[in-house]
């Protein structure tokens, strides 16, 4: 068999940790091969190593045939691989033509000749299918450009082995739909991908084969025609999965959270917000879904206090707090899992124990007069570590650095959900989480909807809103497209109303 | 900050003050000097006897100033070049007062070191607010604060202060409003001592106090470590911002006061303090600690204190104090190599079967080092 | 009457300005690239001690020439010396601002050390200085002759020249181009295979070499003599490359403002109608502007984005 690249026994260990451990991948020539694992099973690591970022420990590479050291990227790019990175990395101020001929720019003399690569661009842009413009700056053009930005960067460099590491995260499905058929015209020329990817209904419609990866071994290679999203669930995560989440009817109570004819701008100065009208009720859980940056952000921040409303109100059980401060806001009742866990949620420097009172260190019992009391504040982490399951190797003093991500998500629901708010808002709770921790947070939200309170759910995963939601609200561009209820509803109708076709239209 | 972490960083202050005594000594000998002699002279001149105890200690004084001030500063995310500058004014602050008003001690000493403390503050808030509102890098602007102090006294202490001799030094002040104590001089045989050193010892437990203990300080370490999240969880950052730097003024300002009211009687114009940045040297060494700024500020209260004699009794420059100290920093600043090497040694104990030593292993399985997946 | 103030005090404003543009020149490379150097004073202490060394030893001997070579010496000086920062900075991912204020004492007090050693009073004397030469053709053009042309240090138009050379190489080159993405984003270099670790020592060593030059020409224009400090140059040439917005052209100009405004503070006593404002305003005069304009262009600032991070291969 022809295979363009194999990966044999590779082993890749960090401190504490084996990342990669006896792990085989073979790729054909033109085919879509996936890496399936759910998060923090080391396929980014494995793809790194394939690119030169990293070096493995045993194992060998080889590329058509010949084995190989992949000192550098520099070297993987001779060797004609590249790869589509998550987070992309372009250079905000430069435009496309010298993002893509970065590190290898075309010169005439010492001078760089411009004129010739943004040619040399256009044509590649032409034969692939791939819209840029050339002249554009990168700050200035769509996520769905960007991205297509990154792959020309491995076009320019004759790449034949394209690495595509999670890359409909960020598109519409829309645009996931326009990638995959971007992937096929590649394969069609006679590339080879490999699609890193947690979602299975993507490698359902694109790959041609899969290899699934859990905690750092290898499980298997599988047919994906032949082989059901059950069965490569089953081998991502070990043991049988159901994808719905339990969940009783509930009758939704008076309303808590009120959003009235909301506008706010965003950080480039635009409206990112338009005329947002929305109701929670207590006793339900109302999820938002929409492609990243489309507002959501700037919603949430306006509700919890961190962004001011150009018009409009926010009332939160019947009272105004449209101007209030944060602290006022937390103290009446609201609580909030932001969506980045490091930057907003702890502060990796300090202890669990002054984590877990981030909120209420100036309230009694924690503090008296201006004085902590270190005896309540240990007493109080213990008992919420104890009860949202947060483990630390060295108990409550340990900092918050050291825990696990999903120790460290545990901790922050623990802690706003301690609080017994009447309102919880959640935004993408379950990111980059193993499935373990992933359940366990889904059913204290659930509960926390049982108990009678008010969750707004804000997730960039369709799968999550619909399993969890009561009702689903969808935002593009800043403004309210519909709302539906869970359950009369799919993910097709719930993916136009992204793409902003609202229900009754065609698209 | 738990004990383990603190017990860290003392072995590599030391570790650092041993590599700086080591440059001063290859200097030494670069120089044709005798380095073992040359340190002899160097650390008696600051202890030998009573009256150089009593002028170390005084020389002390401004750095353990100085130092909590870039110490306070750093706690919260914060660089405060600055105290260059705020000691100036909170010693021009000092002086004015003194000389202005002919109070009785009782009265007049507390209020010129309120004024000094005020100056400093003042001195202080300028970057810190100009930071918290505008995001302007607060070192860039800590020295434009220098500079302007330092013009400033150039003109108004000749202006409306000036002494009777020089054009560059200002009146001297009266023994009211002076930190010098006659017991306290007589005690030490006449050294510089004055009350400065207990003011410094007694703030030096109100910063740890605050730092440890206090709300206060909870939410400026917050704001320092992780400004967002401590947004987020409805601490005003602004206002810890302006308050850290209003505080750490305040600190550099009573070193002005101790310096220029008490070690001195007077104010020399035309000259940048250089206790100013020997702060930074002293906040490092001190592991940003206030009790290790203490420790750290005597230390370096020795060696200013003892380089005239060693210079006296070998020709040995005077700078070498200032090279010592400076080296001290640099070592300072790259303790991540000192801490690399001793990481290296413990994981060999690790690996041969050791299990009582921690390892860092940092974050679990789910956010390996290559990020997710 | 105006006019020949102006005339007068325009060549004192391009020899002050000088040691400052070619100090935030240098400054200007190692930001570009990512890191910060506060040491930008010290390493000008570095220069200007290294060419009053080299040049008082040496004028006697090889007159003229002797000039030329204390400057590359300094130049040189100040590369070595800032490889301390450079391995602190980029190797051991240390604190920039801390390890650059190291710089700083460590310079000032290793130079006084060595010429209290050398003199004993830590102060080097040279004799002869740069000659100022009026440029033959271009002196007859009116107004700007006399501005421009008149009584300049040869050392100007170098500096210059280092300008314009650093203007082509930052935004014409492959060179310029990468030292620009290491300090934007030096994982997306990284990625595109550029050694962000080279390039940051590079541009490090640039701005100690330039650092370097800026104290030795203060020494052979208007100083004369060493003596331990440049008085705030380097600090100044830091804030003049925030107020010139990281461009090289910016940078002229700040810090030409600088220099002309440094230069009215210090003759007004000699000029009449200056001497009645007071000193204490023109001296503080540029750096109360200096705060104003950073406030001023603190929303639309254009720092290098990844300036003063350290940049760490295993971080994603």
């Amino acid at each position: 068999m022809d295979y363009v690249v194999e990966m044999l026994k590779i082993r890749k260990e960090f401190p504490g940790v084996v990342a990669n451990d006896d792990i085989t991948l073979q790729l054909k020539q033109g085919e879509i091969h996936a890496l399936l694992g759910e998060n923090g099973a080391g396929k980014s690591t494995l793809m790194s190593i394939l690119f030169g970022l990293y070096q493995p420990d045993q194992g060998v590479i080889k590329v058509r045939g010949q084995e190989v050291n992949i000192a550098d990227p520099n070297v993987a790019n001779t060797l004609g691989i590249g790869m589509v990175h998550q987070h992309f990395k372009l250079v905000h101020n430069f435009t496309v033509t010298e993002n893509i001929m970065l590190g290898m720019e075309m010169t005439k003399g010492i001078v760089i000749d411009h004129r010739a690569a943004a040619k040399k661009i256009q044509q590649l842009s032409e034969k692939y299918g791939l819209n840029v413009d050339p002249n554009a700056k990168i700050e200035d053009i769509s996520v769905g450009m960007q991205q297509r930005v990154e792959i020309m960067k491995m076009l320019y460099r004759d790449a034949e082995v394209l690495i595509f590491d999670e890359p409909t995260s960020v598109l519409t499905p829309q645009e996931v739909n326009d990638l995959m058929e971007i992937m096929r015209n590649l394969v069609q020329e006679g590339k080879s991908i490999i699609l890193i990817t947690h979602k299975l209904k993507e490698i359902k419609a694109i790959a041609h084969r899969c290899t699934v990866i859990r905690r750092g071994r290898m499980i298997g290679t599988v047919e994906v025609g032949s082989t059901s999203e059950e069965k490569m669930a089953q081998m991502m995560v070990g043991r049988e999965i159901s994808f719905e989440v339990e969940k009783e009817d509930r009758e939704a109570g008076a309303v808590v959270l009120k959003v009235d004819n909301l506008s706010a701008l965003n950080n480039r100065k635009v409206m990112g917000l338009k005329d947002f009208s929305l109701e929670v009720r207590s006793g339900e859980i109302l999820g938002l879904a929409g492609v990243d940056g489309n507002g959501q952000n700037e919603l949430v921040e306006v509700i919890t206090g961190l962004r001011k409303a150009e018009s409009g109100q926010v009332m939160l059980k019947g009272t105004d707090i449209t101007n209030l401060s944060i602290r006022e806001r937390i103290r009446m009742g609201m609580a909030y899992i932001p969506a980045d866990r490091h930057k907003h949620g702890l502060i990796l420097d300090y202890s669990i124990e002054e984590n877990m009172i981030l909120k209420n260190y100036n309230q009694e019992p924690y503090a008296e007069k201006g004085l902590l009391n270190q005896e309540a504040i240990q007493e109080h982490t213990g008992r919420v570590m104890a009860e949202f399951d947060v483990r630390s190797g060295q108990g409550s003093i340990a900092l918050a650095r050291s825990l696990s991500g999903g120790n460290q998500q545990k901790a922050i629901v623990g802690r706003e959900i301690d609080s017994d708010p009447d309102l919880l808002i959640a935004v993408q709770p379950t990111r980059g989480l193993d499935v373990g921790a992933i359940e366990y947070i889904h059913k204290r939200i659930v509960e926390q909807r049982d108990k009678g309170k008010a969750v707004l759910l804000v997730s960039l995963e369709l799968d999550e809103i619909l399993s969890l939601s009561d009702r689903i609200a969808v935002i593009t561009n800043g403004e309210l497209i519909g709302i539906v209820e869970a359950k009369e509803t799919n993910e097709q109708e719930i993916g136009l109303m992204m793409a902003g076709v609202q229900r009754g239209e065609t698209a | 900050m738990k004990r383990k972490e603190l017990g860290n960083e003392y072995t590599t202050a030391l570790i650092a003050v041993g590599l700086g005594l080591l440059a001063g000594a290859l200097l030494m000998l670069v120089t044709g000097n005798n380095p073992i002699l040359g340190f002899i002279y160097l650390f008696s001149g600051g202890l030998m006897n009573i009256e150089r105890i009593g002028n170390t200690l005084a020389t002390a004084t401004p750095l353990i100033f100085t130092g909590l001030s870039v110490a306070f500063a750093f706690k919260t995310g914060l660089f405060n070049i600055g105290g260059a500058g705020q000691m100036l004014i909170g010693g021009l602050c000092a002086t004015v007062v003194g000389l202005t008003f002919a109070w009785p001690k009782p009265l007049l000493l507390p209020v010129v070191i309120l004024a000094a403390a005020l100056g400093g503050a003042l001195w202080g808030l300028v970057p810190g607010l100009l930071k918290a509102k505008f995001n302007v890098h607060e070192v860039v602007c800590a020295i434009m604060m220098n500079w302007i102090a330092y013009w400033s006294v150039y003109y108004i202490i000749p202006g409306y202060f000036k002494g009777p001799y020089l054009e560059t030094e200002s009146r001297r002040i009266s023994a009211a409003a002076s930190l010098k104590v006659e017991w306290l001089t007589k005690l030490f045989n006449g050294s510089y001592i004055n009350l400065g050193f207990f003011l410094a010892l007694a703030v030096v437990i109100i910063i740890a106090y605050i730092l440890d203990r206090t709300t206060l300080g909870y939410e400026l370490k917050a704001v320092g470590f992780n400004r967002y999240a401590s947004e987020y969880a409805g601490i005003k950052a602004e206002r810890n911002i302006i308050l850290s730097m209003v505080i750490a003024g305040a600190c550099a300002g009573l070193g002005g006061a101790s310096f220029y009211v008490g070690y001195a009687s007077n104010m020399q114009i035309g000259v940048l303090p250089s206790q100013g940045f020997d702060g930074m040297a002293v906040s490092l060494l001190g592991a940003n600690s206030p009790w290790g700024v203490f420790l750290a500020a005597i230390f370096f209260g020795i060696l200013h204190s003892g380089k005239g004699f060693m210079n006296a009794m070998t020709h040995v420059p005077p700078e070498i104090a200032d090279t010592i100290i400076a080296t001290i920093i640099y070592f300072s600043a790259t303790s991540v190599l000192i801490e690399k090497y001793r990481a290296r040694i413990r994981k060999r104990r690790l690996e041969k079967g050791r299990t009582d030593l921690p390892l860092d292993t940092g974050a679990g399985l789910d956010e390996t080092v290559g990020g997710e997946g | 009457m105006w006019w020949s103030i102006i005339e007068q005090i325009f060549p004192y404003a391009i020899a002050y300005t000088v040691p400052l543009l070619i100090t935030a020149l240098g400054g200007l490379y190692s930001e570009r690239s990512g890191v910060v150097n506060i040491g930008l004073e010290g390493l000008m202490v570095i220069g200007f001690f290294t060419s009053a060394l080299t040049i008082s030893q040496l004028e006697s001997i090889l007159p003229g020439t002797a000039i030329w070579l204390g400057l590359l010496l300094a130049a040189i000086a100040g590369a070595l010396f800032s490889l301390l920062h450079a391995f602190a900075s980029v190797t051991l991912n240390a604190n920039q601002v801390i390890s650059g204020t190291a710089i700083n004492m460590m310079a000032g007090a290793v130079t006084v050390y060595l010429a209290r050693h050398i003199t004993g009073s830590g102060n080097i004397l040279i004799v002869n200085g740069l000659i100022r030469r009026n440029i033959p053709y271009l002196v007859k053009i009116p107004v700007l002759g006399r501005l421009f042309f008149t009584q300049t240090y040869a050392t100007t138009w170098l500096v210059l020249a280092i300008l314009l050379i650093s203007w082509f190489l930052l935004y014409k080159t492959p060179f310029g181009l990468r030292l620009r993405a290491c300090g934007e984003h030096p994982q997306a270099a990284d990625a595109a295979g550029v050694n962000v670790y080279r390039m940051r020592y590079l541009a490090v060593l640039i701005s100690g070499a330039c650092a370097g030059l800026g104290g030795a020409i203060i020494l052979v224009t208007y100083a004369g003599e060493f003596n331990g400090t440049v008085a705030g140059i380097g600090f100044l040439a830091m804030a003049a490359l925030i107020f010139g917005q990281w461009k090289p052209l910016g940078i002229l100009g700040a810090t030409f403002f600088f220099g002309l405004a440094s230069t009215i503070a210090n003759v007004s006593q000699a000029i009449p109608t200056l001497a009645k404002i007071p000193g204490i305003l023109l001296k503080n005069f540029p750096y109360i502007v200096t705060l104003l304009v950073l406030v001023f262009f603190s929303k639309s600032t254009q720092a290098p984005r990844a300036s003063g991070e350290p940049y760490d291969k295993g971080k994603r």
